[in-house]
């Protein structure tokens, strides 16, 4: 069953293709965006192919890869796949040819712009299969650099500014995590996070980093947190969010909020939760806070914003809040009377497929708002535009979609992620799924405000003479429409994926 | 290891034929110090294929000096991993720099003799076993330091040359002291670091402070430890590209490898005493120089404060005394040899000579990614491996000094991840101000406009092959070592464990 290459092979094409694409010196734009394309599509097409040999009841990494790297740091060479993995890698393998086609239209060298997007794409897709930290630190901090020069070169006016917030602010946080390993490794002598995990849940970890003071498993836990808490971001480390997201190009805007966002819920579950069980559950109530912090003012911030690309970067931050909500609420439920594994198994299923879907509807919606700033001459105001309706109903229906999605209408795929993660966390901690239902309102208060003003009315400003879309834009969008149906009315698709591993997790809540 | 001295006699005898050559033609000398400097570096790759590293310190040469008089000093060569990875590191750094002085006319007869002896006396210093071998072959590469810098220097030459061999002297001078205390303190019977060491278990407790600290500082000055460090951004500024080269490259590394061979393991307990003082000044030079260098104005005192900063991590490693810290500092100092050397040849070289300004409010104006996109490419995969990013070397670097700190210190180690911070921060600064400064009105779209935005620009000489020869060289060293640390960490790590560094080594064996 084991095909010993394959997850290599994912997270090595995109790297291929761009190594290519850079000695490619003479490839026309056209040429270079294809190239792009096709390496890109590559990750879809491995994953089919994995999906066909992946056995969803094994809860186990599969597909694993294991060779000795570096012996004086007991480093290995360590790629895996569990169900968790394999629908983030499936996101990858979705949005980032989708968001090569929303930048089709970009004349600004596309060869080293789709050099770097597939070199993103492949550091996205390390961090999603790695199993060793040192392994998954070269990709988590390898793909700032594209980031950064996607940002700052393709950008909008404040773009420099923006993407040396964005990476400074991040290995700010790394710079912690990798410290928090360092200390990891004093103490154990490993790296591997599924034998960490094995440690952490009979409590020898904690023994082990306690052996210098009793205080340093709870520092040691702050300094990996912090890592990933930027890099959601978790309110309120999210400040460098909305400008880079707003500043960046459409396409890296959507691969930023659709898969690099993930990249820290991924940690959250992959690396501080099976590590750090204990310090966890003990920080649960602040971080609670903190993650209802997210859901409420997040969504309230988006509400007040003008620039419509700001206001889906606050409702990011508000969207992934929830992803972090549920995890808190079952870390805090973890080993008290009564708590009920039916409620931590939907909340936890909630916050995969909310990661999906979220990585769907922003993406999405982050391509309609460029596509009115490609129309208007850059203008992409809450008040620029007006009857964008009439003038042009397909584009009109389609943002709509994209927007019922984000809000959690019942037969789109944002609703069963959210409905999930709801039904867990009031069943684990009721009062902090009451204040987020405050988020709720704020996000059905901002996505219809964004709808009225933009699309109803007579057609004013920028949306005087806006021409639909054309049928390369529908095709860009279709992919992305159609899965929200799909997931929206049969969302087992992805749950048979992870339901074995996610009623394994919930099986277990007990603090070593 | 037979081949290791051919690296000291080979560089002196290159520099007399290359000043011979040299009266011809500036040709004849860059031929004869490239063909002397790939042979050193083929001598130090060919010892290191051979190289059995569970062996200790082999002796290569031991030949008494004066005999007559009794001296006890020896020439007396020998070579563990920690020598030979440096070894390796000065024939990489030489051949570089003879690569990236590819274009000097003036004089160049002197200027390469002048650089092979320098580069004869580092293999010299990396080669000894004896103390007081040590010490000339230390002294022969200060002297050309100067001359260099005095002659083909830029800015501010005469004082950055002065004040650069004024501070390497009075390290020596402290160093020289330190050592005869210890020769005479022992009864004057030999010079040899093991005989010396063994000595000193018998010192007095104010004795072993003492010669530690007068042998420790007079190193540290050299490895630019906070703070006296001050000759090192001057220094490097006011030198030609290649002396820049070679002065952060492997200079530098003389006083570190000083402090290793030398001051640690001759007087463990001396070093005890002053451990914490070393960790807090290696810690605030990691911090200072950081945040330094995050404010300059000179493009080229970015890249030398970072050094400084950089330095500090191999001082911190050093301080911390356990095989994983130590090891991540002889690692540190390949990964900034190879990284402060391309940085400097990017600056110095590619850029400086070009636009002959390095005010970062001038190079701001210029769209310098689109005019040197080689030069932009190079200073960007060198300022990604100088702020410490996974695949390149610098990164397990820094990871195994951090975990060897932490061991040691956590309160020290959290300090110094603070640094890896600020040096990402002055990094991305003057990545983005340098070559990318002219976009950030993010009107000029990148690389697309070949048309309209080169009006303003003038064209440069296109960068040449020896310039694209040598930045290859350094990349491809410090994106191997990055992916692979194992090849060199297989060769340092033994050598840890040999009796008379085992002496310095506290606990944490790997």
């Amino acid at each position: 069953m084991n095909q010993p290459i394959l997850l290599s092979a994912i997270v090595f094409t995109p790297w291929l293709g761009a190594a290519l694409l850079a000695f490619l010196r003479g490839a026309s734009g056209s040429t270079s965006r294809s190239l792009a394309l096709i390496f890109s599509l590559s990750t879809l097409a491995i994953s089919l192919g994995i999906l066909s040999g992946f056995d969803p009841s094994r809860t186990t990494p599969q597909f694993v890869e294991h060779y000795p790297w570096i012996t004086a740091l007991n480093v290995h060479y360590h790629l895996g796949l569990d169900g968790l993995s394999l629908v983030l890698v499936l996101l990858t393998g979705i949005i980032t040819p989708v968001a090569l086609v929303a930048s089709w239209r970009d004349e600004r060298s596309p060869r080293l712009f789709g050099a770097l997007f597939l070199a993103l794409q492949g550091a996205a897709l390390g961090v999603f299969l790695a199993l060793d930290f040192f392994h998954w630190f070269v990709f988590w901090e390898l793909s700032l650099v594209p980031a950064f020069f996607l940002i700052k070169l393709w950008g909008g006016p404040g773009a420099a500014r923006a993407a040396y917030q964005f990476v400074v602010y991040t290995i700010g946080g790394s710079a912690f995590m990798l410290l928090g390993f360092a200390a990891i490794f004093s103490a154990t002598g490993k790296l591997d996070f599924i034998s960490l995990a094995q440690e952490a849940a009979d409590g020898t970890l904690a023994r082990q980093l306690a052996a210098s003071g009793g205080g340093w498993p709870y520092a040691v836990f702050v300094g990996v947190f912090l890592g990933l808490a930027v890099k959601v971001p978790l309110w309120p480390f999210h400040t460098w969010l909305p400008p880079a997201y707003s500043e960046a190009p459409t396409g890296t805007s959507m691969f930023l909020t659709g898969v690099m966002s993930k990249m820290g819920v991924y940690g959250f579950l992959r690396i501080l939760w099976p590590l750090f069980p204990g310090q966890l559950h003990a920080a649960a109530p602040c971080l609670l806070a903190l993650a209802l912090g997210g859901v409420v003012l997040g969504a309230w911030a988006a509400m007040r914003q003008t620039d419509l690309k700001r206001m889906i970067a606050y409702s990011s931050v508000n969207h992934l809040s929830y992803c972090l909500l549920a995890l808190f609420a079952v870390s805090y439920a973890t080993g008290r009377p009564g708590v009920s594994s039916e409620a931590a198994t939907a909340a936890l299923s909630g916050t995969i497929l909310q990661m999906f879907n979220h990585g769907l509807s922003a993406a999405a919606l982050f391509y309609c708002v460029g596509i009115l700033e490609a129309r208007s001459g850059g203008r992409r105001g809450l008040g620029d535009f007006g009857g964008v309706r009439t003038a042009a109903p397909v584009f009109a229906g389609l943002c709509g979609i994209a927007m019922f999605s984000s809000l959690g209408l019942p037969g789109l795929n944002g609703f069963v992620g959210e409905f999930l993660i709801f039904r867990g966390v009031f069943g684990l901690n009721a009062l902090a799924a009451t204040i987020a239902c405050l988020g709720l309102l704020a996000t059905a208060l901002f996505l219809l405000t964004f709808w009225q003003r933009v699309f109803h009315g007579p057609s004013a400003g920028g949306a005087v003479g806006l021409k639909d879309l054309s049928t390369m834009e529908i095709a860009t969008l279709a992919p992305l429409i159609v899965l929200m149906f799909v997931l929206g009315v049969a969302p087992q698709l992805l749950t048979q994926l992870i339901n074995p591993l996610v009623t394994a997790w919930a099986g277990h809540l007990v603090l070593p | 290891m037979n081949a290791l001295p051919w690296t000291i006699y080979l560089s002196f005898a290159g520099a007399v034929v290359a000043l011979a050559a040299g009266a011809r033609s500036a040709a004849n000398a860059r031929i004869v110090a490239l063909v002397t400097a790939l042979a050193g570096f083929g001598a130090s790759l060919y010892a290191a294929a051979h190289f059995v590293p569970s062996q200790g310190l082999q002796d290569i040469v031991k030949v008494p000096w004066i005999p007559e008089l009794n001296l006890g000093i020896n020439y007396h060569l020998a070579a563990d991993g920690i020598s030979l990875t440096l070894l390796v590191l000065t024939g990489l750094a030489a051949t570089a720099g003879v690569l990236f002085s590819w274009n000097i006319e003036e004089r160049a007869g002197e200027f390469f003799a002048l650089y092979l002896a320098l580069i004869g006396g580092v293999y010299g210093v990396f080669l000894s076993a004896d103390a007081f071998v040590l010490f000339v072959f230390y002294e022969i590469a200060i002297v050309p330091k100067y001359f260099l810098i005095a002659n083909w220097g830029s800015t501010n030459r005469e004082y950055g040359a002065m004040k650069l061999v004024l501070y390497s002297f009075a390290g020596s001078a402290l160093v020289l002291a330190g050592l005869l205390w210890a020769y005479a303190a022992g009864g004057g019977k030999s010079f040899a670091l093991g005989d010396l060491a063994a000595a000193a278990t018998h010192f007095s407790h104010a004795q072993q402070l003492g010669m530690f600290g007068l042998v420790f500082l007079g190193f540290a000055v050299l490895a630019g430890m906070f703070p006296f460090h001050t000759w090192a951004p001057t220094g490097h500024v006011a030198a030609p590209t290649a002396a820049s080269m070679l002065l952060a490259g492997v200079v530098m590394k003389l006083g570190a490898y000083g402090c290793l061979r030398v001051a640690m393991p001759l007087f463990p307990v001396g070093f005890e005493f002053w451990q914490s003082t070393i960790t807090c000044l290696a810690v605030a030079g990691i911090l200072y120089a950081g945040f330094v260098a995050l404010v300059q104005e000179d493009f080229k005192f970015v890249i030398g404060y970072s050094s400084v900063s950089h330095m500090g991590f191999v001082i911190l490693g050093l301080a911390a005394a356990n095989s994983q810290a130590v090891s991540g500092a002889v690692l540190q100092m390949f990964s900034h040899g190879v990284i402060a050397g391309l940085l400097f040849a990017v600056v110095g070289r590619m850029v400086y000579e070009r636009t002959h300004t390095r005010k970062l409010s001038d190079l701001r104006a210029l769209p310098l990614h689109r005019l040197m996109p080689f030069a932009a490419l190079t200073f960007v995969l060198a300022g990604l491996a100088s702020m410490g990013m996974p695949g390149f070397s610098g990164f397990p670097a820094e990871l195994t000094i951090l975990i060897g700190t932490w061991k040691y210190s956590p309160l020290a180690a959290t300090f110094a991840a603070g640094g890896i911070l600020v040096a990402a921060a002055f990094t991305l600064r003057v990545i983005q101000v340098s070559f990318f400064g002219s976009t950030e009105s993010g009107a000029t779209p990148p690389a697309a406009s070949h048309g309209h935005a080169s009006g303003h620009a003038e064209p440069y000489a296109p960068i040449t092959w020896p310039e694209r020869a040598g930045a290859l060289l350094l990349i491809a060293a410090t994106v191997y070592v990055g992916l692979k640390p194992d090849i060199l960490l297989s060769w340092i790590t033994p050598a840890l464990q040999s009796p008379l560094m085992h002496a310095v080594l506290k606990g944490g064996t790997p």
